[in-house]
């Protein structure tokens, strides 16, 4: 496959003179030659696809017909109809002004500790995970609240965890960090990176497991791993890239490549920065996609999503995309040039879909502006419910280490630990 | 060099090497109740005392099940079945395996392979590659995969080939499978077994003969048990699959061709508690794997000078069984820890700081824990004994503790 890719994929690869690293960063290195990529029509990309499909005989080239229909100039072929734009543009929106909302109250002091916000980098979230079932499963990273959001977790336990209260999806304990939800099936929520990809690869195995050894009908849940640019270079991700394909897993692995870790490049870290390459060196496909545009990221998530439903392996989606904040809201964000984030600014993910609504005559100005009152309330509601909740109490220390609390073990007494009145006061001293 | 394993009036051990395939054994059974067997780290092996057997030396290549023996002694008045400590632990996870479909195995070499150390042997013939995995040499990536799977209604069973491998799995033991039901609100719960053989063996060299419970016994949320016997095995086993908690499994190299007779009736033991060895009245002797085996050695020892040693298998390593061992400081007043653990911040260590904080009233002498040397275990023979504690370090020592 690497002929004919290669030859297209040569002018980007190469990279320019500044981005020799005794150059200063600033100078003219916009702080991404993909760049081009990002501009590229919709056919050009197709073309490498195609190319790269006959040489490989994946189901690339079913990708590849679906990008041939992404032009969007087509008046009778729309995309989507109006009550699935009104409900991307209603998640998106949720995102945007939830992780806003965030903001605010973190430099308002009422939560703490490292928050990472999702700002600019919607399109992804709401092009996956408005696809999957309530029963299937996505685990994200630490830049997880609009993950949790999609996948349908309210705002209001979303917020009261993040502000540490008792009523929070993880009761408090998790934080922003670590959002975990038994309901919506959003299995974290990490901090490290990389971490939360095993994880997924085992959500998956347990559905392929379901179908196979216990033979339920009606298993066939996907998993969805998000990760970033930086995790695509860290050992665990290759190693469930392996496993996935080897055991024909259903899952897809979803690569938000956001161009940067906190301070560092992803052109300074990787040797071929190009992600979607490496999943065809294990033997799935490999999709690029532009993150900033949802109705993109929907058409190759419909892809993906199918494909492992159906039973035939993982793929791993490489979305370029772009966070308009820091890494976390601790990050002075000095590193990046302005000139790079002013042309991400311009390419809005929200902004697009609006574009396209009114284009398209989907919905109207007020339509619009009558989803976002409603999610303001619904953040004004959120902030409000998480303020007005309690703080743990103490009793609640020691509740959650084990599943069994016998696992606390036996006391001097002969009873078990977990049988200490003092033990639910959560003064015990384990 | 040659180590010596006592036989225990009702276990016999013995095993010079830790290859799987091979194993001295002794052909009678009226010999294992009485005699002492010396077994020669050159798999040679000779009965000592009164043995019934003046048979020519010879060695058991294959030390299967011996269920067809037990028909041969004809014990018909002893119940159960003799096996080896590495049968027992099949026979334990097979029995799970038959009771819940949702429990599998996963490591490497588990399926086809039958285990390094056999004891998933068979297994994957009689219930599928998919519930015994194959997995490709990615410790943190496959312990992962069976911590997602927990969480996702399965039950696996991670080994780790050798439990030194698992330094590699250390992200995800720690982070996920110890804090996961935590930081979750309680939402997901991880009813792994991480299982695999560790300890000191026979010149392995220094990164196949660690020991690390010491690493994982500050994870919150795990809960470490040691197993010592083949009763013990398969009974901590059965426990740990059937536990709601995630359980870290520790076995030990040497100690797989132990052979003993275990009820036929099924039972589960529990994990955290405590096994007594041998009631006493001196000296409390707290030990778990291996060390059991040079405590009893050492206490046969002492028992003929007139000592009358308490030996405890504490088993549970995290969370420790203070019952047992608070009943047992307040009857003898004196405690000695041997253990094959590091001497610095080991099981011993921590179990040296809970008896002070506990039970400080009831000593009579500072508690002495014998421990391995802070040395990464080397390969030469010689040196390698003295990095471990033997029987004569652990006679000196209750001699000096009962001054």
């Amino acid at each position: 496959m690497s002929l004919s890719a290669t030859k297209f994929v040569h002018p980007i690869t190469t990279p320019p003179s500044t981005r020799s690293s005794d150059k200063p960063l600033f100078s003219t290195f916009f702080g991404s030659n993909h760049t081009k990529l990002r501009f590229n029509k919709p056919i050009v990309a197709a073309q490498r696809r195609s190319s790269s499909a006959a040489s490989t005989s994946s189901p690339v080239v079913a990708v590849s017909d679906v990008v041939k229909e992404k032009k969007l100039k087509s008046a009778s072929n729309l995309l989507i109809t109006k009550e699935e734009g009104l409900v991307l543009y209603e998640d998106m929106i949720l995102g945007r002004f939830f992780e806003d909302m965030c903001a605010q109250m973190y430099y308002r002091g009422k939560m703490f500790g490292f928050v990472h916000l999702y700002n600019g980098q919607e399109a992804v979230s709401t092009g996956f995970i408005k696809f999957l079932k309530k029963e299937d499963y996505v685990v994200s990273t630490y830049r997880d609240h609009v993950h949790a959001l999609s996948k349908g977790v309210p705002a209001r336990e979303v917020m009261s965890e993040l502000f540490g209260k008792a009523t929070g999806c993880c009761r408090g304990q998790g934080g922003s960090m670590h959002m975990f939800s038994k309901q919506f099936n959003l299995l974290g929520g990490f901090a490290f990176i990389g971490e939360g990809i095993p994880v997924a690869t085992g959500a998956a195995f347990s559905s392929k497991y379901r179908r196979e050894v216990l033979k339920e009908p009606g298993a066939d849940e996907v998993t969805l791993a998000f990760f970033g640019d930086g995790t695509c270079n860290n050992g665990q991700f290759y190693e469930c890239l392996n496993m996935a394909a080897l055991w024909k897993l259903p899952i897809v692995f979803v690569v938000e490549n956001n161009l940067w870790a906190i301070g560092m490049s992803h052109l300074r870290a990787t040797s071929d920065p190009q992600i979607w390459k490496k999943g065809p060196a294990f033997g799935m496909p490999g999709i690029h996609v532009d993150g900033m545009d949802v109705l993109k990221v929907r058409e190759v998530a419909k892809e993906a999503i199918e494909r492992a439903r159906r039973g035939e392996g993982p793929t791993l989606v490489e979305c370029e995309t772009y966070r308009f904040r820091g890494h976390s809201l601790a990050d002075p964000d000095e590193l990046r040039d302005p000139a790079e984030k002013a042309h991400y600014a311009g390419r809005d993910p929200i902004t697009a879909l609006k574009k396209y609504l009114f284009d398209n005559k989907l919905a109207s100005e007020q339509e619009l502006k009558a989803i976002d009152k409603k999610i303001e309330e619904l953040l004004d509601d959120a902030v409000e419910f998480a303020d007005e909740s309690p703080l743990p109490p103490r009793s609640q220390l020691l509740e959650n280490v084990f599943a069994d609390p016998k696992g606390f073990g036996i006391g001097p007494d002969g009873k078990y630990r977990c049988e200490d009145p003092k033990f639910t006061q959560g003064t015990a001293h384990v | 060099m040659a180590t010596l394993f006592q036989g225990l009036p009702s276990s016999t051990a013995f095993s010079s090497s830790n290859k799987f395939n091979h194993a001295p054994a002794p052909t009678s059974f009226s010999e294992r109740k009485s005699s002492i067997v010396t077994v020669r780290s050159d798999a040679r092996w000779s009965p000592v005392l009164n043995s019934a057997t003046h048979k020519p030396q010879r060695l058991i290549t294959n030390a299967v099940a011996t269920k067809a023996d037990s028909s041969l002694a004809s014990t018909s008045s002893k119940p159960g079945h003799e096996l080896l400590l590495f049968e027992a632990l099949r026979e334990g996870l097979e029995e799970e395996m038959e009771r819940d479909p949702c429990v599998c195995v996963m490591g490497e070499d588990v399926g086809h392979y039958g285990g390094s150390y056999k004891v998933t042997k068979g297994l994957a013939t009689k219930f599928g590659d998919l519930r015994v995995l194959d997995t490709p040499i990615a410790e943190n990536s496959f312990t992962g995969m069976g911590i997602g799977a927990a969480m996702t209604g399965l039950r696996p069973i991670i080994e780790g080939m050798n439990m030194g491998f698992l330094l590699l799995a250390f992200n995800q033991i720690s982070n996920n499978c110890g804090m996961l039901h935590y930081t979750s609100g309680g939402q997901f719960k991880i009813p792994v077994v991480i299982r695999g053989p560790g300890g000191v063996g026979r010149q392995l060299g220094a990164e196949h003969s660690q020991r690390l419970e010491s690493y994982f016994q500050s994870i919150p949320g795990i809960q470490m048990v040691a197993c010592s016997t083949p009763y013990n095995a398969k009974g901590l086993m059965k426990a740990a699959i059937r536990s709601e908690n995630p359980v870290i499994l520790f076995e030990h190299v040497l100690l797989y061709n132990l052979k003993d007779r275990i009820p036929d009736e099924e039972y589960v033991l529990s994990l955290e508690e405590a096994e007594m060895v041998r009631p006493g009245e001196h000296v409390t002797i707290l030990t778990y794997s291996r060390m059991r085996y040079h405590v009893m050695q050492a206490a046969k020892t002492l028992v003929n000078k007139g000592y009358d040693p308490e030996v405890i298998d504490i088993r549970s390593l995290k969370p420790f069984d203070l019952h047992t061992i608070g009943k047992s400081v307040k009857k003898t007043h004196r405690v000695l820890i041997v253990e094959e653990c590091m001497r610095t911040g080991g099981i011993g260590a921590s179990l040296t700081a809970a008896i002070t904080e506990n039970f400080n009233d009831d000593l009579d002498a500072p508690i002495v824990c014998l421990s391995s040397q802070d040395v990464p275990t080397p390969y030469a023979g010689t040196l390698e004994e003295w990095t471990v504690v033997q029987p004569a370090q652990i006679v000196t020592a209750v001699e000096q503790l009962c001054q």
